[in-house]
């Protein structure tokens, strides 16, 4: 579906997550997290940079896996994206929540 | 002569030494498989084991009744892979050249990673049930188990066989139910994704089998420790699940010999192209099945498929023609919702299972993602092809290595 995000039309999935990552800019970043009552400081867009990173070479991504990052601790993940931080930080970022194959 | 070398003689490793038998010239080619355990498992069967649906012997065989006779069958721990020198360290000090190596070590559980799991409850109060000795250790408690929290849990993904633990969850309830016990057991699916069900097609159609079988979710459980003592699981965000016995799948990751060889992930997975499986790093090696870091699930379905496709590329860089990029990340699983019922998921790198039929297009006689008795008697019949057919490297009528669009209902391409 189609969905207006920051004055653009934008692609996403049934949850809004961006069905294109060409599709993803700072101005859509900052509009989603906004969505998602978060407000982006300059280590959100490190680990944003981080999770998009992965997600390029199609590693998996886990909590365990931001642990060995050396971007971010597991407690200031927690804090910077509160709720679901995988699933959260990941629709900001523009790429796919993580999923089993079923 | 040349060489070609296989470690692990797994399901991935034992098929390809009986595709490349028969494809290999012999008196150009001597191919060897080296491997430390002489027992064969059909790992599928892990998950009937504790419920008392298969005995501990439908699951082993004896390995060597799989490896072709001219195959050079070599039963010894692996020290080292050199790649740089093309040549294999074995632990008693033997070193093995090769020209050609497929690297097919598969995937163990690492249950060391999560403090607190692999303590003095450990085969008392924690179980895992993919391996042949949790399985067969989880059976013997729940033969005796009288009720209570029973916890059915994913550390964290990728793991082997991702529908397994849900499988559990399903086939538990039915056991419990015919043991009579069912309203003393509560059922829990603690997961660190979003849903037990995490594709829209899936979680759509099959949702209902967890409320109907009243199995509690909880998601987003990102598990820091094991409490032992209180019997307890604790996430990152200090969420708490009580369990009286916890069956979880601990941490999946490569074989430590990867590690020692410095060719793995953070998780000793190797990095692998995941169209043509040869290893990123190495011309001359390739890998196959759990070993890889492919975004494919780690099944034996995919591992058959991909041994179809590997075989055709090994003929190739022999002959110095390009490789085929030809694997899609095709996989076909039976998953078992219970009460004799199963269902039958087919998908690929970009489409998630939808509904349609297998393997004849429009024909079936198996419908995807719905849940029937014909699937049951599928996945059943299974183990039999599995030792007869799969592992030796048989093709099975009508089902190919790349997923067939035809017959299926799809609206979209997913990502």
């Amino acid at each position: 579906m189609i969905k207006v995000i920051a004055n653009k039309e934008i692609e996403v999935n049934d949850e809004g997550y961006l069905v294109d990552f060409k599709q993803w800019d700072r101005e859509v970043c900052e509009c989603i997290a906004g969505e998602c009552n978060v407000v982006l400081t300059e280590k959100h867009y490190e680990v944003i940079e981080y999770l998009q990173e992965k997600h390029k070479k199609e590693e998996p991504l886990s909590i365990r896996g931001i642990k060995k990052s050396g971007v971010i601790n597991i407690k200031e993940f927690y804090n910077l994206f509160p709720g679901g931080p995988l699933k959260i930080s990941t629709k900001i970022a523009g790429i796919p929540k993580p999923k089993s194959c079923i | 002569m040349k060489n070609l070398v296989i470690l692990g003689a797994g399901t991935s490793g034992t098929m390809m030494s009986n595709h490349l038998i028969s494809k290999l010239p012999k008196d150009e080619w001597t191919i060897t498989i080296v491997d430390q355990y002489k027992t064969h498992y059909y790992q599928p069967g892990f998950l009937f084991l504790p419920f008392d649906i298969y005995t501990s012997k439908q699951v082993k065989k004896n390995g060597k009744k799989f490896i072709p006779k001219q195959v050079n069958y070599i039963l010894e721990k692996i020290d080292l892979i050199r790649p740089e020198e093309n040549k294999i360290n074995l632990e008693s000090g033997t070193t093995l050249d090769y020209d050609i190596l497929i690297i097919a070590t598969g995937t163990k559980i690492a249950p060391d990673e999560i403090e607190g799991m692999n303590g003095p409850e450990w085969y008392k109060s924690i179980f895992d049930f993919y391996t042949y000795e949790g399985a067969k250790a989880l059976r013997n408690k729940l033969r005796e188990w009288e009720g209570g929290k029973l916890v059915v849990h994913i550390t964290e993904m990728p793991i082997k066989c991702p529908v397994a633990p849900l499988e559990f969850a399903f086939l538990a309830d039915s056991y419990f139910k015919n043991k009579g016990i069912r309203d003393k057991v509560e059922i829990t699916y603690v997961t660190p994704l979003g849903g037990a069900f995490t594709k829209p097609k899936a979680t759509e159609a099959l949702h209902y089998l967890l409320e109907e079988k009243n199995i509690k979710e909880v998601t987003d459980f990102n598990i820091e420790r094991v409490d032992y003592e209180n019997h307890k699981i604790i996430d990152y965000a200090d969420v708490e699940v009580d369990y009286d016995l916890l069956v979880t799948v601990p941490t999946n990751m490569g074989d430590a010999l990867i590690e020692r060889s410095g060719m793995g992930d953070d998780l000793n997975f190797v990095p692998t192209h995941k169209a043509t499986l040869q290893t990123k790093d190495y011309e001359n090696v390739f890998a196959i099945g759990d070993a890889t870091n492919l975004p494919a699930s780690k099944a034996g379905s995919v591992a058959h498929f991909e041994a179809e496709i590997l075989t055709d590329n090994i003929l190739r860089y022999i002959k110095g023609e390009p490789l085929k990029e030809e694997f899609d990340g095709h996989a076909n699983c039976f998953v078992e919702t219970g009460n004799g019922k199963a269902l039958l998921i087919d998908f690929n790198y970009t489409h998630e299972p939808v509904e349609g039929t297998f393997p004849i297009p429009g024909v079936g006689p198996l419908k995807l993602l719905k849940e029937s008795r014909t699937n049951h008697m599928g996945k059943m019949a299974f183990r039999w092809i599995y030792w007869n057919m799969l592992i030796k490297g048989i093709h099975i009528p009508f089902v190919s290595a790349t997923m067939n669009e035809k017959g299926k209902k799809f609206d979209k391409v997913t990502n």
